[in-house]
């Protein structure tokens, strides 16, 4: 570990605020109050004031500027406003440490309510096609929640367990999606026998990553992971004859159950089971492979913490060199972190390939990739339910907001600095280690560092 | 030979840009050990201001060239500043102490705030201007085309040498840059010896943004389009840059600045410019390989 880690890691982090402390005599200082949010307006002037205040216009013979003051004095206004209250309410509270908050009660039953949260998460899971009230809107949402779920517990694989910071995690995805649709529509291959293949080609992406940056760490590893990811995305961007370029690959098979086509008339899934033709039948079913998969993932998951490899990723977390004086293998072990996370991107990739019948690079962007981070470290990393968690509530938030178009991505953005700042250590900050002495000990997701020793 | 050449001034011109922009990364970096992500969203935002600036310069019937382009470059610098001091207030300053990946995230998101900020609020289509500088020298004259450097060229390529000398100066001489090379050893024994840690910090965001806007400015005068999504391109490609040079070292980000632009524009001037990105992608993870710590990076000593 470097000085300047270990260094930053022994101070306590601050409170963000300095302002509006209680004065002296216990009282209001109003004056400092007020004198720092005029200060923070007057920034706040300096940054919206003529970003906000004048748009750069394409008009006839060149851009124009049209003035919109308007929305830089309610920007502003709010800021003062804001900054004002702040100060008067919740800043006053010495030392402001707002993780404090959680009752001492429910610290004490945080396994207990952990359980059952999954517990309820899973049962909801389970029934949710069948849950009154629940439309196709429901069951379409709920699909894309347990995608990145899926995609959450896998790169968890990477980041949380191995440590290794994957900034490219969605080029496997790609690399599912894509396997599966070339397969299909080249060979004619059907969704369950390209699944393996889908994971097994994925892994084999995951390896030849793998192999460069064995020797990377930290943030040389994420760059390398994000280049990466952005290669695979020009290739498939302009390797038209292959990838079909920008405008993707279309027409891509829908699974089958057991063989079954989930259409009208002869021979379909309604005909054969006697039902009548709903279109609904096939997004049920295609709810519950993900569901499938996605438990698939989170048993792996669990049970290889519990195998001797998945005790050498943690191991290599916690200290690479000690790791390596213990006599094992830091290639293999790298290796298969990577393999088995991107395995899980890849089966994710083939089913939201199956499930869209179209893709285009498009849907594989760095944004992506900074999502599925996003959930694994909101959620806390090493921490399955965390994933789960956070999975749902940023992408179930994510589609809730769907009218407010171009808001909600500067929201989201909000939303990610806010939880940082606010739980630095994700929403669930323990878990238990897989490996123990004589009793369970919590260890705290801040202890989870990135291979660095 | 002709063909190289001009190649070599368009490689020089745009690796000059990466470089004013990866020293920003390379000194946030060396100081507090992160990848300031939002640092290419700077450079976007700084590059509207110098477009607004520009348009409102017109407006009020400035005509001479250098005192607009002054003016402009001083405006741009100043919003930028500020938009980096915000941000490291906002976002990183709290985290300090925090685990490795938190600031990381709360970079991410203050990236994607910038972006959808300035979309909203400037419009998502992409702004074009006039050329400003058309002028330029021919240095020699071949059979097929002439090899020209133009006035731009040259305004870009010295300013970023007349900055870099101040900049190292700066680093090298100041009481300024003493602070910044003691928190980038020890921030707790500076602190201890009386350097004002966060001031210092703040400071290095500062001269980072400004140093954005410079690239921001030229970058607009160069292309004469800038839209809301050109910082993570060019925010990407800068952070290569610093990486391949050694991160932590500001010579070593002008190096790698010179070198990706260069591979860029030999890579799309020879082979294709569809995988210009691969290539520069490409040769730093071969880069990494062998050299892990960039090229003119300090080798890390582990210590157990």
């Amino acid at each position: 570990m470097t000085a300047t880690t270990k260094g930053a890691q022994d101070t306590p982090a601050k409170p963000s605020a300095t302002a509006g402390r209680p004065g002296p005599a216990g009282g209001i200082d109003v004056a400092h109050v007020l004198k720092d949010a005029v200060i923070s307006a007057l920034i706040a002037l300096g940054l919206f004031g003529v970003i906000m205040g004048l748009k750069t216009e394409q008009a006839p013979g060149g851009l124009v500027l049209e003035e919109n003051w308007e929305r830089v004095i309610w920007a502003v206004g709010i800021v003062f406003v804001g900054r004002l209250l702040l100060n008067l309410t919740i800043w006053r509270r010495p030392g402001g440490k707002i993780d404090d908050l959680m009752p001492v009660g429910l610290k004490k039953y945080s396994g207990f309510v952990g359980t059952a949260i999954g517990a309820a998460l899973i049962l909801v899971a389970l029934t949710l096609p069948f849950l009154p009230g629940a439309g196709r809107y429901h069951v379409d949402l709920g699909t894309l929640v347990l995608t990145y779920v899926m995609l959450g517990w896998g790169l968890n694989i990477v980041v949380g367990l191995a440590g290794l910071l994957d900034l490219g995690y969605v080029a496997f995805y790609a690399v599912g999606a894509y396997s599966y649709a070339l397969l299909a529509t080249t060979f004619d291959l059907g969704f369950w026998v390209c699944l393996p293949l889908a994971f097994i080609l994925a892994c084999f992406w995951g390896i030849i990553l793998g192999f460069p940056v064995l020797r990377l760490r930290g943030d040389y590893l994420a760059i390398v992971t994000l280049a990466f990811g952005e290669i695979i995305r020009v290739v498939l961007l302009n390797w038209s004859e292959f990838t079909g370029g920008p405008n993707g690959i279309g027409q891509i098979p829908r699974p089958t159950f057991f063989g079954l086509e989930f259409s009208r008339g002869e021979g379909g899934f309604a005909d054969y089971f006697g039902l009548d033709f709903s279109s609904m039948h096939r997004i049920i079913f295609l709810y519950y492979v993900i569901l499938v998969l996605a438990f698939v993932t989170h048993l792996v998951s669990v049970r290889l913490r519990k195998l001797p490899i998945g005790r050498a990723w943690e191991a290599m977390r916690e200290d690479e060199i000690a790791c390596r004086s213990l006599g094992l293998s830091i290639v293999r072990t790298k290796l298969t972190a990577f393999a088995i996370g991107a395995g899980f991107g890849g089966l994710a990739g083939a089913f939201f390939a199956t499930r869209q019948g179209f893709i285009s690079p498009e849907s594989f962007t760095f944004i992506e990739s900074a999502l599925i981070l996003a959930i694994v470290v909101l959620g806390g990393m090493g921490s399955q339910l965390g994933v789960a968690i956070a999975a749902v509530v940023m992408i179930g938030g994510f589609e809730y907001f769907r009218e407010f178009e171009q808001y909600r991505m500067l929201v989201f953005g909000a939303m990610m600095v806010l939880i940082m700042v606010w739980r630095p250590r994700g929403l669930v900050s323990a878990r238990a280690p897989s490996v123990y002495l004589k009793e369970r000990k919590k260890v705290g997701a801040d202890m989870v560092s990135q291979g660095h020793g | 030979m002709d063909y190289f050449l001009q190649q070599l001034i368009n490689g020089l011109t745009l690796g000059s840009i990466y470089g004013l922009i990866a020293i920003g990364y390379t000194m946030v970096y060396g100081i507090i050990g992160m990848i300031n992500f939002a640092h290419g969203d700077v450079f976007m935002v700084s590059a509207f201001s110098a477009l607004i600036a520009f348009l409102v310069i017109l407006a009020v019937g400035i005509t001479a060239v250098p005192l607009a382009l002054v003016m402009v470059l001083i405006f741009a610098m100043l919003i930028s500043s500020l938009y980096g001091w915000t941000v490291e207030r906002i976002a990183y300053r709290p985290l300090r102490g925090s685990f490795r990946l938190a600031p990381l995230i709360s970079a991410i998101g203050m990236s994607i705030v910038l972006q959808n900020y300035i979309q909203i609020v400037q419009g998502a289509r992409v702004k074009a201007i006039q050329p400003v500088f058309t002028g330029g020298i021919t240095l020699h004259e071949g059979d097929l085309f002439d090899v020209r450097i133009s006035t731009i060229q040259i305004l870009i390529i010295v300013t970023t040498i007349v900055l870099m000398t101040v900049f190292s100066l700066i680093v090298a001489k100041t009481s300024l840059g003493r602070a910044q090379r003691s928190c980038e050893q020890d921030q707790k024994m500076a602190a201890l010896l009386g350097i004002d840690v966060d001031r210092t910090i703040s400071l290095t965001f500062v001269m980072g943004a400004a140093l954005a806007a410079v690239a921001g400015t030229m970058f607009l005068m160069y292309y004469g389009v800038v839209d809301f999504f050109i910082g993570f391109i060019a925010g990407v490609k800068a952070f290569t840059a610093a990486v391949l040079g050694g991160i932590g070292s500001l010579p070593g980000a002008m190096l790698g600045g010179l070198l990706i632009g260069l591979i860029e524009a030999f890579w799309a001037g020879y082979f294709s410019s569809e995988y210009k990105d691969v290539a520069v992608f490409a040769i730093l993870a071969i880069v990494l390989i062998f050299l892990p710590t960039g090229l003119l990076g300090k080798p890390e000593v582990e210590k157990v």
